[in-house]
């Protein structure tokens, strides 16, 4: 059996007295992309966030490559984000560099490599997001959200990553931009043979860029499977979820999202 | 809750709090030894800190020069046999033991602090510091490092000028104002200077500039809840760097100076 990129078991993360993640369990297999969908504050930031390192699991395991992540020391967290690109919700870019820059960010201060020798690289990868080398002079504060999340989408593929994470890649952005996103993302991933963990909840994007589909509710994993089987799946929280209903077994938690 | 629940409670959030600074502190203090240093950001920083604060610095310690001499004239004015001995002697002792460190570590304070704590401050709640980490870059090493290394490296140099600047305005008002010998003056300035003094407010120098970038760069860290959390942030930083600043001048002064 092939090892999974990334596998989590029974993961658990409480704010206080706040139970966000209770017992996730989900393997993304290499080159497989994987959606979580779930609602607004439903802890799909906050699983991405246990992956990453930027929160610590309160239990559970989670292995990246076979190799147990939770609580490892700042050097071998580099190492392990080394293979790592992320495009975060809102982008996330350094608003005190350029465009170009921030792509090249992960070469230059992650990997060490010159400025310029990183330059064309980072123009390579604009380039592929469809900006060109005037836009990649100028500075974050001057482009569109659209322009930033492929900004932000250049930067997460430009060390040529084995895993690529995508926070909500779609919120936000008109429809048709949402589409040249997840076609970019589908290009990104497909392309590189990288694994990709996308959570959106989107379900026209998920459709899109997935081959699984894993739906997180109340802090567990209720359902995942093949992307194709997810309309004919028997559990009444997804066939709810994908058709948007207001009616059925999801309690909405307004007072948390 | 009983008053001594509360204070109870008060007192352990507080140990907290000082635990959370020390530990913020010695890592920081790690990242600042240890290779690779970011020569880039560390220049950049020493003119952010340094050369833009030039100006500022060298208003107060021009204005705080010149006023000592005209109070202490005042309060000499009796006894005017020498008098351009005793107001040197108060200006250049004055400025370059308490007054030129003091001066410049608040100005930098809400100078430098404030912006620092703003910019960490809104790279943390706008996901950017998450987003370094992602690109195994250390955010210590990338944005606390060269700030603080920035800091205790030009406040020194800052103040060194700070307290030229501070005795040129003594003398200003000495020779201009109050009619003094220029020669007379400048010579018992010049008696007055001890290497020791000038040493001493070198060091504070070193330690404010610390203390100033080390509180601005662990309020922006630990900011949270957007725009209001960044403002609560930008004016801890400005407070809490001000009160260490007279705390830790007075600690110094009382170490060299105290008997
Ligand atoms: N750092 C944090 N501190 C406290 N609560 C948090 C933190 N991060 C997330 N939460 C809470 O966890 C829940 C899930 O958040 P999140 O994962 O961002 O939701 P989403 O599924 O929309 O991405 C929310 O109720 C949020 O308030
Ligand atoms: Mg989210």
């Amino acid at each position: 059996m092939t090892t999974p990129k990334i596998s989590l078991r029974n993961v658990t993360k409480s704010f206080g007295r706040k139970v966000v993640l209770d017992g996730v369990d989900l393997d993304v297999m290499p080159g497989e992309s994987v959606v979580i969908i779930g609602g607004s504050g439903s802890g799909k930031s906050v699983t991405l966030k246990c992956i990453l390192g930027l929160l610590t699991p309160d239990s559970g395991e989670i292995e990246i490559d076979g190799e147990s992540v939770v609580g490892i020391s700042d050097s071998d967290r580099e190492h392990i984000n080394a293979k790592i690109g992320m495009l975060f919700q809102s982008a996330a870019l350094f608003d005190s560099l350029t465009v170009w820059e921030n792509a090249a960010f992960g070469l230059i201060a992650g990997k060490g490599m010159s400025r310029t020798a990183a330059r064309p690289i980072a123009l390579e990868k604009l380039a592929l997001v469809g900006l060109d080398e005037k836009i990649a002079m100028m500075t974050p504060a001057d482009l569109s959200v659209g322009m930033r999340k492929r900004v932000g989408l250049a930067r997460a593929v430009a060390t040529d990553p084995e895993i690529i994470f995508f926070d909500e890649p779609t919120t936000g952005i008109d429809p048709i931009m949402g589409d040249i996103i997840n076609e970019l993302i589908v290009d990104c991933t497909r392309e590189t043979h990288a694994s990709g963990l996308t959570i959106t909840h989107d379900m026209a994007s998920a459709r899109k860029i997935s081959d699984k589909i894993a739906m997180l509710y109340k802090g567990k994993i209720v359902w995942a499977g093949p992307t194709e089987e997810i309309d004919t799946a028997d559990s009444p929280i997804v066939q709810q979820f994908i058709n948007g209903q207001a009616e059925g077994p999801i309690e909405l938690d307004i007072s948390a999202a | 809750m009983s008053a001594v629940q509360t204070v109870g409670r008060l007192f352990l959030s507080f140990l907290e709090l000082v635990g959370e600074v020390t530990l913020f502190t010695l890592v920081s203090i790690s990242h600042c030894v240890r290779r690779p240093f970011y020569f880039r950001l560390i220049g950049r920083q020493m003119m952010e800190i340094g050369y833009y604060s030039l100006p500022v610095i060298a208003l107060t310690t021009l204005f705080a020069g010149m006023v000592l001499a005209l109070q202490s004239y005042t309060g000499f004015q009796r006894n005017a046999v020498g008098a351009e001995g005793v107001i040197a002697e108060i200006v250049v002792l004055s400025i370059t033991r308490e007054l030129g460190p003091v001066l410049a570590g608040l100005m930098v304070a809400a100078r430098v602090g404030s912006s620092i704590a703003a910019e960490i401050g809104t790279m943390r709640v706008t996901e950017q510091i998450d987003a370094l980490v992602t690109l195994s870059t250390n955010p210590f090493k990338y944005l606390v490092a060269p700030r603080i290394i920035a800091g205790v490296t030009t406040l020194p140099i800052l103040i060194l000028i700070g307290d030229i600047i501070g005795v040129l305005g003594g003398y200003i008002v000495a020779v201009y104002k109050l009619g003094f010998n220029p020669t007379l003056y400048l010579k018992s300035s010049w008696d007055n200077l001890f290497l020791e003094d000038v040493v001493t407010g070198l060091v504070k120098a070193a330690v404010f500039g610390f203390v100033v970038t080390l509180m601005g760069c662990y309020q922006g860290y630990t900011s949270r809840g957007g725009a209001q959390g960044v403002g609560a942030a930008t004016i801890n930083s400005v407070v809490s760097a001000s009160i260490l600043i007279l705390i830790l001048n007075y600690l110094i002064s009382a170490m060299f100076f105290g008997t």
